[in-house]
């Protein structure tokens, strides 16, 4: 027995010896890993989230709205597992999806889970109601958008939406809620930083059931800076009203500073579908469309300019000295030159034309003749001048780049020699040549400021002092007084841009759709319509660009879109406070435009 | 009835030091665990109730060193009779909690039969064996272990189910009985465990069944079955070397831990106290099993030892299945820690199984049968 009591001993030693290894290897070893965990257990970390800036136009009309976003969230672990069925019944969602999402593998315990969100009032109240009989289950208050404007301007302002999955770790994104929305399109993705402001942190002690038992500590969220933006929403709005039901963009320029006044891209979306998470049926449409709904084309399509590329044409003509402006070229209808012939759109031909004759009735031999002179060295050069062939750098949204051929552009591409004939389509802007609608809009602001080269902006009041072409005084006045010719003068390609309210300068211009010429009809064989307009014509305050995809003619479908832009934009301040200076600007306008009415 | 001098001399202070100085950071550390989250809201009085239990749980220990343990082997049979009985009563009459029926009510008075019966238990069965030729025979096996084991798994109760059969073993072997017989009972339970487990598998109450799978794999479902491991294990943990400080634990407050103040008191007090703590309250015990065993060597008779040895055994037993189920070495099988646990019963029968320890040491110098007055 004695024997069997010494075993006992050891036996007592040794199970207590293990009991108190264990004991360290807990506490000790594994100490500080614990404690983090038993720091988790009690605390609640909710972020408070910040109001976001608001979006304001260039006359402080706000162009988004915060909006109170409720949605339901629940701790799981604290609470162990709830009924699903009656969870499922209250949340009015499908069992096996709360329950999915509830146990799905891999959650790192206590940090909410996000069951619903977009609740109404009537779920909000209802939930609450219910609440104690699931534990860990909360309302959180979100910040939710709205975009009153619907459609409009929608490429520009954009949308919010969820942090993206893979982002999830992206240092941007540190100090957000997981739930965060964030913006992801136009001047909510361009200028979020500004307007996401800082989310305040609630630290809030909490029991096993989730209850709160105290607030330990709070800090209050920095309110997003507010974005005034230089836009117009009364030209945006417009715009989308003359489109139609037509694709196309128009970009409007401030000449004297660069600031956009409008920038439309249609067809466009709705921006209130993504904030509360777009279905996947919607995204698909979205993307499905063949109408392109997501694309920006006042950014991301590039056509051939087409006739509104005269006016870098002459401009580089009249500066490199080639011409005599009141020189006549004669127009039979076309050119002959090795063997093939280049026709003007006029098929009987202008018959003998000046320079301002040309760019009013736009004629195209003329113009062959300026390209023949000056050669594709120089007119590349002037249209890189220009900004043909690189991006504006706006930073909405990738720009492309349009394209301005070169000989060395050609034989790279083509591995063929530049013939002369390329000089003529590119002349009058067909051909290889290729802009985006901002880029067009950049150069008729740019001849319009005078040679004064304001890169495009989207904040009110906020430009950089401008780089500047030295362009000769009758170069500006030449040129300045054609494009008010176009629109003015009896034979102007440009009539129907004509406005009572304020002298408009511009110029048509027709892309060319490969497959017409082959004889095909119907809608997407349809010309682009373009057209590049400033006013008012002796003092420039707005230049734009309008292009509209298949829309036919320039003169005939893009003109008038110009015009309703440039009447939102001037309409409204002649009533305000000058409309006395109305018939002096006209006189003006028909003094420069040579009195032909 | 005159109290011996030599009691008073001999006394046992050590074994008796420990379990009251136990006893009393049981009290310290359940008015800590059940304290409320929120300041200014009511303290509940577990504390204070197990105050008034220690009271008379010191004054029992100290009427059974009083009296002869010579008493106890003479109404051994009568008093592991009654056991037996009471066992039934709980089955017939018994009130169930957790799924479980332990409880039994008389009057204001609610108890635990089974925290009595390890004692019935282990007066009858050292006395059977102290009375047997070094032989185990079959009504013994019957009689010690068939029979009560049965009504015990019956309630369910799995803690003193486990404490009965290791009693049961570890007495055998201090007994020194025939090893042809021992390992033939090792061999039959080897062969029979699968039978049996199944048997005790499908037994098991649903609460028991997740314990044990919890066991396996707390992380199977943190949430859930796994959810006591995982705090407790949290809870002792996050107690680091020194502790958080007394009253500054927040495992038990907060709720996370369950069962905070009975059977997981162990984590409680480790997170306050820290390592170093533990070590100290672990040490306590290691003078209480010690001090036990060597009252075992120095019995004046063939039952002191036996009864010494066995009261050991079960503080020892219960005291590692506890400790090992907080630190998550073992599943979670609902064994108290003895003196520490909030319970009146597990209190009072604890102080009595010390009282009966002291008194054999008391009296270890006592070479003749007391007079009988």
């Amino acid at each position: 027995m004695q024997r069997a009591l010494q075993i006992f001993s050891l036996v007592i030693l040794t199970v207590v010896g293990v009991l108190a290894f264990r004991l360290f290897e807990l506490q000790v070893y594994d100490g500080g890993r614990y404690l983090k965990l038993s720091e988790e257990n009690r605390f609640r970390v909710m972020k408070i989230p910040a109001p976001r800036g608001i979006i304001y136009d260039r006359n402080e009309i706000p162009l988004v709205e915060n909006v109170p976003l409720f949605s339901v969230s629940i701790v799981p672990d604290s609470s162990r597992l709830p009924d699903f069925k009656a969870l499922a019944k209250l949340l009015a969602l499908d069992e096996a999806e709360v329950e999915g999402e509830i146990t799905k593998k891999g959650r790192s315990p206590f940090v909410p889970i996000r069951l619903k969100q977009g609740l109404d009032f009537a779920e909000v109240a209802r939930i609450e109601a219910h609440k104690s009989d699931f534990p860990g289950l909360f309302i959180e208050t979100d910040i939710g958008r709205e975009y009153p404007l619907g459609k409009v301007a929608a490429h520009l302002i954009g949308y919010l939406g969820r942090i993206p999955p893979g982002q999830s770790g992206n240092p941007e994104f540190r100090n957000l809620p997981p739930d965060a929305m964030i913006g992801q399109w136009g001047v909510e993705k361009m200028y979020d930083r500004d307007l996401r402001g800082t989310p305040g942190e609630r630290v809030i002690e909490v029991n096993a059931l989730g209850r709160e038992l105290r607030l330990i500590r709070e800090n209050q969220p920095a309110v997003g800076k507010d974005v005034h933006l230089s836009i117009d929403i009364g030209i945006q709005k417009a715009v989308e009203h003359s489109f139609g039901d037509k694709a196309g963009a128009l970009v409007a320029l401030n000449p004297n500073t660069g600031e956009v006044l409008a920038l439309e891209s249609l067809p466009s979306f709705d921006p209130n579908v993504f904030t509360q998470g777009i279905k996947p049926s919607d995204w698909k449409s979205l993307m499905d469309n063949k109408k392109k709904p997501m694309l920006n084309r006042a950014l991301q399509s590039q056509y051939p300019p087409g006739s509104t590329f005269k006016i870098v044409t002459a401009i580089a003509a009249l500066e490199e000295g080639v011409i005599d402006p009141s020189a006549k070229v004669t127009c039979t209808g076309g050119l002959t030159h090795g063997g093939h012939t280049f026709g003007c759109w006029k098929k009987g031909g202008h018959g003998p034309v000046d320079l301002h004759q040309a760019i009013v009735g736009s004629c195209d031999v003329y113009f062959y003749e300026l390209g023949r002179r000056l050669g594709i060295e120089k007119l590349h050069k002037w249209a890189a001048a220009f900004g043909i062939g690189k991006e504006t750098g706006l930073g909405l949204i990738r720009e492309r780049q349009g394209l301005m051929p070169s000989a060395e552009w050609k034989k790279e591409k083509q591995k063929i020699p530049w013939y002369l004939g390329d000089t003529f389509i590119s002349s009058i802007g067909q051909g290889a040549v290729t802009a985006t609608p901002i880029q067009m809009a950049q150069m008729m602001s740019w001849v319009a400021s005078g040679g004064k080269l304001y890169r495009p902006t989207l904040i009110k009041g906020e430009y950089e002092p401008s780089a500047v072409l030295a362009l000769k005084p009758d170069t500006i006045r030449r040129v300045r007084a054609a494009l008010h010719g176009v629109v003015n003068e009896g034979g102007g390609t440009g009539k129907n841009a004509f406005s009572a309210i304020v002298p408009v300068g511009g110029k048509t211009g027709t892309a060319q759709v490969v497959g017409k010429a082959h004889g095909r009809s119907g809608e997407q064989y349809l010309d682009h319509a373009w057209f590049v307009a400033f006013a008012p014509t002796d003092k420039p305050e707005l230049a734009m660009a309008v292009f509209v995809e298949h829309g036919g003619g320039g003169g005939a479908v893009a003109a008038p879109i110009a015009k309703a832009a440039i009447e939102a934009y001037f309409g409204p301040k002649k009533r305000a406070g000058q409309p006395e200076k109305k018939p002096a600007e006209e006189k003006a306008a028909s003094a420069e435009g040579g009195g032909i009415h | 009835m005159a109290i011996d001098r030599r009691l008073l001399k001999n006394f046992d202070w050590i074994t008796f030091g420990a379990v009251v100085l136990l006893a009393i950071i049981g009290i310290l550390t359940i008015a800590s665990a059940t304290r409320p989250a929120i300041e200014g809201a009511g303290r509940p009085d577990f504390y204070f109730k197990q105050i008034i239990w220690l009271a008379f749980s010191v004054l029992a220990l100290l009427l059974v060193v009083a009296v002869d343990y010579i008493w106890l082997q003479r109404f051994a049979y009568i008093i592991y009779g009654l056991g037996l009985v009471l066992l039934l009563l709980v089955l017939v009459a018994g009130k169930s909690s957790l799924g479980a029926q332990r409880w039994i009510t008389i009057g204001p008075l609610s108890f635990q039969p089974s925290e009595f019966f390890r004692l019935a238990f282990l007066a009858g069965f050292c006395s059977y064996l102290a009375g047997s030729q070094g032989r185990l025979t079959w009504p013994g096996v019957i009689g010690f272990a068939v029979v009560p084991l049965a009504l015990i798994i019956k309630q369910p109760d799995l803690g003193t189910a486990i404490l009965l059969l290791s009693l049961f073993v570890v007495l055998c072997l201090a007994k020194g009985l025939n090893r042809k017989l021992i390992a033939l009972l090792v061999v039959l339970s080897l062969l029979a465990a699968p039978f049996f487990g199944h048997i005790f598998w499908e037994g098991l109450k649903e609460y028991q069944k997740n314990r044990l799978v919890a066991f396996l794999d707390p992380d199977v479902d943190p949430a859930g079955i796994g959810y006591q491991i995982n705090q407790s294990k949290i809870t002792i943990g996050s107690g680091a070397f020194f502790g958080k400080g007394y009253q500054q634990g927040t495992q038990g407050p907060l709720r996370f831990l369950p069962e905070k103040h009975t059977d997981f008191i162990f984590a409680v007090f480790a997170e306050e106290w820290g390592f170093a703590g533990s070590l100290v309250l672990i040490s306590l015990y290691l003078v209480l099993f010690l001090r036990g065993v060597d009252t075992a060597l120095k019995a004046k008779d063939e039952y002191g030892r036996l009864v010494a040895t066995g009261i050991t055994a079960m503080f020892f037993i219960y005291f590692s299945v506890n400790i090992s189920m907080t630190l998550g070495m073992m599943p979670v099988v609902g064994v108290p820690l003895p003196f520490v646990s909030y319970g009146g019963t597990a209190l009072l029968s604890n102080f009595i199984a010390a009282g009966i320890l002291i008194g054999i040491r008391t009296r270890r110098f006592e070479l003749f049968y007391p007079q009988i007055w």
